[in-house]
């Protein structure tokens, strides 16, 4: 009797793993499976395309700038993190390293801008970038998106640069290093896998951003990938093209999902840095 | 954080554990009020200058902007033209039936996602955190979801919901549930299930990941205890692990909860951006560039910055209370 008990439980936890897993990876699978399939076929629903069309493929680099959409992308978010951490390094040198007046209620502030919902700022911000003349331009996009990765990085590294032994700048100090040459001789080295961690999720939120970038971008070679996607049309107007889009999808999200892989555990401890502990 | 999801906004402690943090662990090398930490105390400031004048330009100016401009009649053609009228962009707002049901929307949507994203969440945390094979492989699957863009997985599910070829009319068709295929992104209540539905599938890993996080901080004693007096797992979960994780359990939500009031990728993409149809955020950009009227959707974007300010108020307070319980 136990025995089946267990068996029985052992069963349905068994199926709710399975179902879990199922759940969070169909849709993807579904996106695959609708990429490899032209015309008609697309309107019949199968498990796998019976005859694979890989055209859809091709398509989307030929029918759509979707390779310039990508170079987009990579360009904006790369340079978005780059900066991001340039400036976050120092800072939060400062905010975990250095005891002055008005730390604490500086580093709220700009916890604060994080909660920012983008759409508060985003007729100021429209203003700004035509005042800039960036209007159309990626460099736009990474001014625009230092909003939400800034806050971000800064308050991650601060949180680990706190966590290292004051002894590290300590004969640093004695040698009369200047806090500049501490920063990035001493700690900067000791930071890596912050910056690994702190850099693949501002990447990510920068990669996906949708609302900046439709509205601070017009023509079709200007687009980063969410916004092309987003925007992606037929020959007619009601007749959306399924297989381009769900072939667009697949293209972005590969890489995505071999970053996650990789970085697993990494971007679970980014994830919950901070959260949990309080 | 389109969102992230939407986006990946960062994830922190309570404020007051962060002052208490900040007086205890920081290393102070030279002794205070030597010429030494004087000097020390300059370079922070300069250190921090370049990061405060972006974030100054980038988030304080724009935003002060923007509360200007809802008190103008702003045009997006020709912006230098803007003359103060008051507050009657407040009032057109507040007298527009479309904003208002934009409000509920988005109200009903953030409540139903976040309600459903904890009770998932939490499920899956409480399977993630058995030892099972195949738990590295479920853990990263989940990961997945997280990580793609917002527009993409709104699209997957939209082809998925298409009301002639998807496979989700398909599959109930099949099994009886529905007569004939369903209009979901045409139909204003279906549109929005599916728009949760989309919204749960996408943020409920990260639900879970922060709720696994927490469960794996519980010590491993008291459990042992439980099994030992023989009670049953659900009474377990309920009068033992429940109260023990329902601090991390409420900042993760009060997060969700103020990442969802500002949702705008799905609602854009999902549904056919009728009027009945609008969260807020797609309601102020909508009103700023597609009627070109700045003023009015900046009126409108103030309104949901000032609701989400007070929800963070409201997490603060939330925050403090939970650290002092666990005083």
């Amino acid at each position: 009797m136990t025995q089946v008990r267990r068996w029985l439980g052992r069963g349905g936890f068994g199926l709710l793993v399975a179902l879990i897993t199922l759940y969070t990876l169909f849709p993807f699978y579904w996106a695959v499976v609708s990429s490899l399939k032209q015309g008609s076929a697309l309107f019949s629903v199968e498990a796998w395309p019976s005859e694979p069309a890989w055209e859809n493929y091709a398509l989307v680099f030929t029918e759509q700038p979707f390779g310039r959409n990508l170079l987009n992308s990579v360009a904006v978010a790369a340079s978005t993190v780059l900066v991001s951490l340039f400036l976050a390094v120092t800072a939060s040198f400062a905010m975990a390293r250095i005891r002055f007046r008005g730390r604490t209620p500086l580093l709220l502030m700009i916890l604060a801008v994080s909660m920012f919902p983008q759409i508060a700022v985003l007729s100021g911000m429209y203003e700004l970038i035509r005042a800039l003349g960036l209007y159309n331009t990626l460099p736009a996009l990474t001014l625009s998106y230092l909003i939400f990765t800034l806050p971000f990085t800064v308050w991650v590294l601060t949180t680990f640069m706190r966590e290292l032994p004051k002894e590290l700048e300590e004969a640093a100090v004695v040698d009369g290093a200047s806090p500049w040459i501490i920063c990035w001789q001493v700690f900067f080295p000791l930071l890596k896998p912050a910056l690994v961690t702190t850099g693949l999720l501002a990447f990510i939120a920068a990669w996906n951003e949708f609302l900046f970038a439709l509205t601070f971008t017009m023509t079709h070679e200007a687009r980063t990938v969410p916004v092309a996607i987003a925007l992606m049309s037929g020959s007619s107007e009601h007749e959306l093209p399924w297989g381009l889009i769900m072939a667009a999808s697949v293209i972005v999200t590969v890489p995505l999902i071999v970053l996650v892989l990789v970085f697993q555990r990494r971007i679970v401890s980014g994830l919950t840095a901070g959260a949990v502990k309080g | 954080m389109v969102s992230v999801p939407g986006s990946a906004t960062p994830r922190r402690e309570p404020a007051s554990t962060e002052s208490q943090h900040l007086r205890e662990a920081v290393p102070s090398p030279p002794s205070r009020g030597s010429a030494l930490s004087r000097q020390r105390a300059r370079s922070a400031w300069l250190f921090l200058l370049p990061t405060l004048a972006v974030l100054a330009l980038v988030a304080g100016w724009p935003l002060l902007r923007t509360f200007w401009l809802s008190l103008t009649d702003a045009n997006i053609a020709e912006l230098e033209a803007a003359r103060f009228v008051g507050l009657d962009n407040f009032a057109m707002v507040l007298e527009d039936p479309i904003w208002w049901r934009s409000v509920w929307n988005t109200f009903s949507f953030a409540g139903i996602s976040v309600a459903l994203e904890t009770v998932l969440g939490m499920m899956i945390a409480l399977v993630l955190h058995q030892r099972f094979r195949g738990r590295g492989v479920m853990r990263a699957a989940i990961l997945v979801p997280w990580a793609i863009p917002t527009v993409v997985s709104a699209k997957m599910w939209g082809w998925m919901f298409h009301d002639q070829f998807g496979v989700i009319n398909e599959v109930l068709l099949h099994l009886g549930v529905i007569e004939e295929r369903l209009a979901w992104a045409a139909d204003a209540e279906l549109s929005m299930a599916a728009i949760i539905a989309v919204d749960v599938w996408k943020t409920t890993p990260f639900m879970a990941l922060l709720l696994l996080a927490a469960l794996q901080m519980l010590p491993e004693d008291i459990y042992e205890a439980a099994k030992l007096d023989g009670a049953h797992p659900v009474r377990v979960f309920f009068q033992v692990t429940l109260p023990l994780i329902r601090g991390p359990l409420l900042v993760a939500v009060i997060f969700r909860v103020l990442d969802a009031l500002r949702v705008f990728d799905l609602f854009y993409i999902l549904t056919s951006s009728s009027e009945e149809s609008l969260s807020m955020a797609v309601y102020a950009r909508q009103q700023m560039f597609e009627f070109g009227d700045l003023g009015l959707g900046a009126a409108a974007a103030s309104l949901l910055f000032a609701l989400i300010a007070l929800f963070t108020v409201v997490y603060l307070a939330l925050g403090r209370v939970t650290v002092e319980e666990a005083a």
